[in-house]
């Protein structure tokens, strides 16, 4: 157990370090730079700045100072947001992200398996096909356009909402509904398709012949069983809204860390780009890693030791 | 089943520690109620002078398409960090609804005899936020601030200061000692500035940001600009909060002098940079004015957007031009024929009726109406009649053009622009009159903005889109720029009677001489080196609620909300 976690954190450390020196050389590769714009900075000032921000130096250097800072938890400071450590944006921007993804996510498990297993019991019924016309739309139509239909409906048409805006619990409701719409679907379908393979699974018939309540049999075997996909999911899922928020964030100006990294980009600001990267890598193999756990506190016949690295 | 608790313990750990970490800090960023209100600001009369009943909320609503990156006036660069120091700074004059200068810090000033030194005398009434009186001293502070080559990260607006003596050489390190530098506080509240040269717009260059005071305190803290508690301002708003990437606060700023003048209360700033969400926004009532500068229309909504606005839509010509350059060292653009047969053989009303949309003027010269001259502006002084559009006399130019630098084809040419759907739309229409009118086929190349502006900063380039927004009010600032040794002059023109004309003005205090002499050079750079081809004079567009009043706009384009008021409305 302790040797399959070790073996985890190793190889999550070895794609952390090639995702750092990847993104590095491809950064500094793309021309352009941060202090670039319409009408060009004098060329001692400029010399100044490469000097300050050590872009003088040769790239292997800028490289390994870089990498000896973020070993000391060191991610710099932006060089757009003048003065404001990348570390500090990171937790101010990332905490609206969070959050709108923990809501998405909550949303996304209860709506999703709910409709599934509502599709499962009614199978080819009325309720099934509905779900189901819903979770192809759900998939088939992107995040932002979603977003822009939502906020034209529902906050310009019928002024249930505001059209921009991020404080009260109101102002969640849209950018929510337009993230987990796509993990809603999914979700569901997953949800439908496992139920219905339980359902028709011998010992459910078992159950039932003992005479067991519907009940129990709903929820100690049907549910648990069926629910197993969806925590699979669970990883692809939390990536997906995180990076989904990325356009989300944009359309309702919300001032979360996808926007943040959208912007830096363009800025070419090299310190918040590394330092949001190195962020997103790590959250996205942590939410891997729990996924894992997870898998085996509810499905006990799933060994970790028996299990190669995935 | 021991092992298996273990495991939700460790996960509950893990997953509990993640949302904490982040939440602790969600708590530090909102920043709501830190520092207690002093709202002494009576509230608004009922009527307004002009019998306008003013609201009872004076809250204005705008947006922003980006953070402000950052609020010390010496690093600053942008239009959005324009509006949130024109509204928390105050510099030695303001500009009015005129484009006037008017007092600000300074009560008045005078120049001397030979234009070469101003003396202003500050009014004893101006504060800070904190209560401490805005001195001299503060003056020369932000300015030394500004110049002096240890600060870091450098100032890449310093040379904005270079009009005073011996600036440049303190700044570029050829002096160490700041006492040679034109500025000097004579006494709290007298400011005696030396110039290199007579410089006629100087006053109204001290309304620009980077010539704002900044307080002592910032001294020891290089984090001030980015905290509202430690931003200690001299302008009639304060910072009250800043939450990054979705909304600032601005609060009526009861230390500022004039503070009888400033009816908002409150102004609230959303960072939206979808500009369509940020119209929905304004149809929605969410926002008082939406648009240029600090946001954006769409183009494609424009004329939907003017005709359901009537009345709440706005042109307003600034003092901005949209232009193409050729690259002088690129061929076939070594030779000036071709480069005039090119500029010739399109139609600029056709781009503005039908291709922008947005009520520009076309251009056939580089200086913009809106720029002052001599007694008025320097286009109704002078015309920009440089050359006309004639397909028939651009196909012979093109055709001597080519004679002479012995083509029988044209070599390949290839238009870059800086991706975005309004370049485009302008680069197609131009690529279809050269093909249709000179019968030349040219290639259009969309780049991402930091790859396009290095290919043509680098001369990498044949015609590239440009577009120049001016530092002042004075034709030099789009026309130094084409000097041999500027760093914007990526047409590589190189023009010896016209570097003379720019030396000459430089010096001259003579406002009729210098106009005369720009009007020369603009002519040399238009007609007869035909190196940049004009296409339009910006105009930027705008929605403002019929209830918004008094907002300003400058001849760049910049608005100054500070004195607005919202009268009452439904």
């Amino acid at each position: 157990m302790v040797r399959y976690i070790l073996n985890k954190l190793f190889y999550m450390l070895v794609s952390l370090f090639i995702l750092i020196s990847a993104t590095f050389f491809l950064m500094k590769a793309i021309p352009g730079d941060p202090f670039q714009s319409e009408k060009k900075v004098l060329p001692e000032i400029r010399a100044r700045l490469d000097e300050q921000y050590g872009f003088n130096k040769p790239l292997y250097e800028q490289y390994l100072k870089y990498l000896g800072n973020v070993i000391h938890g060191d991610l710099g400071i932006s060089m757009k947001h003048l003065n404001q450590e990348v570390s500090d944006l990171i937790l101010k921007t990332f905490s609206a992200s969070l959050r709108l993804g923990i809501v998405a996510i909550i949303v996304s498990i209860i709506v999703g398996v709910l409709l599934g297993m509502l599709a499962a019991l009614y199978h080819r019924k009325l309720i099934d096909n509905i779900a189901m016309v819903l979770a192809v739309l759900g998939i088939a139509v992107p995040s932002f356009v979603l977003a822009a239909l939502l906020q034209y409906f529902f906050a310009f048409k019928f002024h249930m909402f505001r059209v921009v805006g991020f404080e009260n619990p109101m102002d969640y409701v849209l950018p929510v509904a337009a993230l987990s719409a796509q993990p809603i679907a999914f979700i569901a379908r997953l949800t439908r398709s496992s139920m219905l393979e339980v359902l028709h699974a011998d010992y459910i018939k078992t159950a039932k012949a003992k005479g067991l309540n519907w009940v129990t049999i709903m929820f100690r075997h049907v549910v648990r069983n069926g629910i197993m996909p969806v925590i699979t999911y669970m990883g692809p899922m939390t990536a997906n809204i995180v990076t989904g928020s990325v356009v989300i964030e944009q359309v309702f100006g919300i001032g979360g860390i996808g926007k943040q990294f959208v912007e830096s980009i363009t800025n070419r600001d090299y310190t918040l780009i590394m330092g949001i990267t190195i962020f997103y890598g790590v959250l996205l193999m942590l939410a891997r890693f729990i996924t894992d756990l997870l898998y085996v506190i509810v499905d006990p016949r799933v060994k970790l030791s028996s299990r190669k690295e995935g | 089943m021991k092992k298996q608790r273990w495991l939700v313990l460790l996960t509950l750990v893990l997953a509990v520690g993640m949302v904490l970490s982040a939440c602790g800090s969600s708590n530090n960023s909102g920043n709501k109620g830190a520092s207690s209100s002093t709202d002494t600001s009576s509230s608004p009369s009922s009527s307004d002078a002009g019998g306008e009943k003013l609201a009872a909320d004076q809250t204005l609503r705008i947006n922003f398409a980006a953070d402000v990156p950052t609020f010390d006036p010496a690093q600053a660069q942008d239009n959005q960090a324009h509006t949130a120091l024109n509204l928390t700074y105050e510099g030695l004059v303001r500009v009015d609804a005129s484009n006037k200068e008017v007092p600000g810090v300074a009560e008045s000033w005078e120049p001397s005899a030979d234009g070469k030194t101003y003396t202003f005398h500050l009014r004893k009434d101006a504060k800070w936020s904190n209560g401490d009186p805005v001195t001299a001293h503060d003056f020369v502070y932000a300015w030394q601030r500004v110049l002096d080559p240890a600060t870091d990260p450098a100032p890449a607006y310093s040379y904005q200061l270079y009009y005073l003596e011996n600036a440049e050489a303190y700044n570029k390190k050829k002096i160490t000692d700041f006492s040679k530098v034109g500025v000097k506080a004579v006494d709290e509240y007298t400011l005696e500035v030396k110039l290199t040269n007579p410089t006629p717009y100087f006053v109204n260059l001290t309304s620009f940001y980077t010539y704002f005071p900044v307080h002592k305190s910032v001294k020891d803290n290089p984090k001030w600009a980015t905290d509202p508690s430690t931003m200690i301002t001299n302008g009639p708003f304060t910072l009250k909060s800043l939450v990054t990437g979705q909304s600032m606060e601005f609060d009526k700023n009861p230390n500022y002098w004039d503070n009888a003048d400033i009816k908002l209360n409150k102004i609230k700033a959303t960072v939206v940079n979808s500009s369509a969400t940020e119209v929905l926004s304004y149809q929605n009532g969410e926002l008082e004015r939406a648009g240029k500068p600090n946001g954006d229309i769409p183009a494609d909504q424009l004329p939907i957007l003017k005709d359901q606005y009537k009345d709440e839509f706005k042109l307003d010509p600034v003092a901005n031009i949209y232009y193409y350059e050729f690259n002088m060292k690129a061929k076939p653009f070594d030779n000036a024929k071709i480069r005039k047969a090119f500029s010739m053989a399109i139609s600029r009303d056709d781009i503005v009726n039908k291709v922008t949309m947005g009520g520009e003027a076309p251009a056939f010269g580089f200086i913009p109406p809106g720029i002052k001259g001599a007694e008025s502006n320097y286009r109704d002084e002078y015309k920009d009649d440089f050359f006309t559009e004639d397909v028939e006399q651009a196909k012979q130019l093109l055709q001597e053009g080519m004679q002479e630098a012995g083509y029988t084809t044209l070599p390949p040419i290839t238009l870059i622009y800086n991706t975005n759907d309004n370049h485009k739309k302008i680069a197609l229409a131009i690529v279809d009159m050269w093909k249709k009118n000179l019968g030349v086929d040219v290639t259009i190349q969309n780049q991402e903005w930091g790859v396009f502006i290095k290919n043509r900063q680098n001369g990498d380039y044949q015609v590239a889109r440009a577009g120049w927004v001016p530092d002042y009010n004075d034709p030099m600032t789009f026309i130094d720029m084409w000097t041999k040794n500027s760093g914007n002059n990526d047409i590589k023109l190189d023009n010896p009677e016209y570097d003379k004309l720019v030396a000459d003005a430089y010096t001259n205090s003579d406002s009729k001489a210098r106009m005369e002499a720009f009007y020369k050079a603009e002519k040399i750079l238009i007609q007869d080196e035909a190196g940049v081809m004009p296409i339009y004079y910006y105009t930027q567009a705008s929605l403002t609620k019929d209830y918004l009043k008094g907002v300003t706009i400058d001849y760049s384009g910049a608005v100054d909300y500070s004195r607005a008021y919202l009268t009452e409305h439904k």
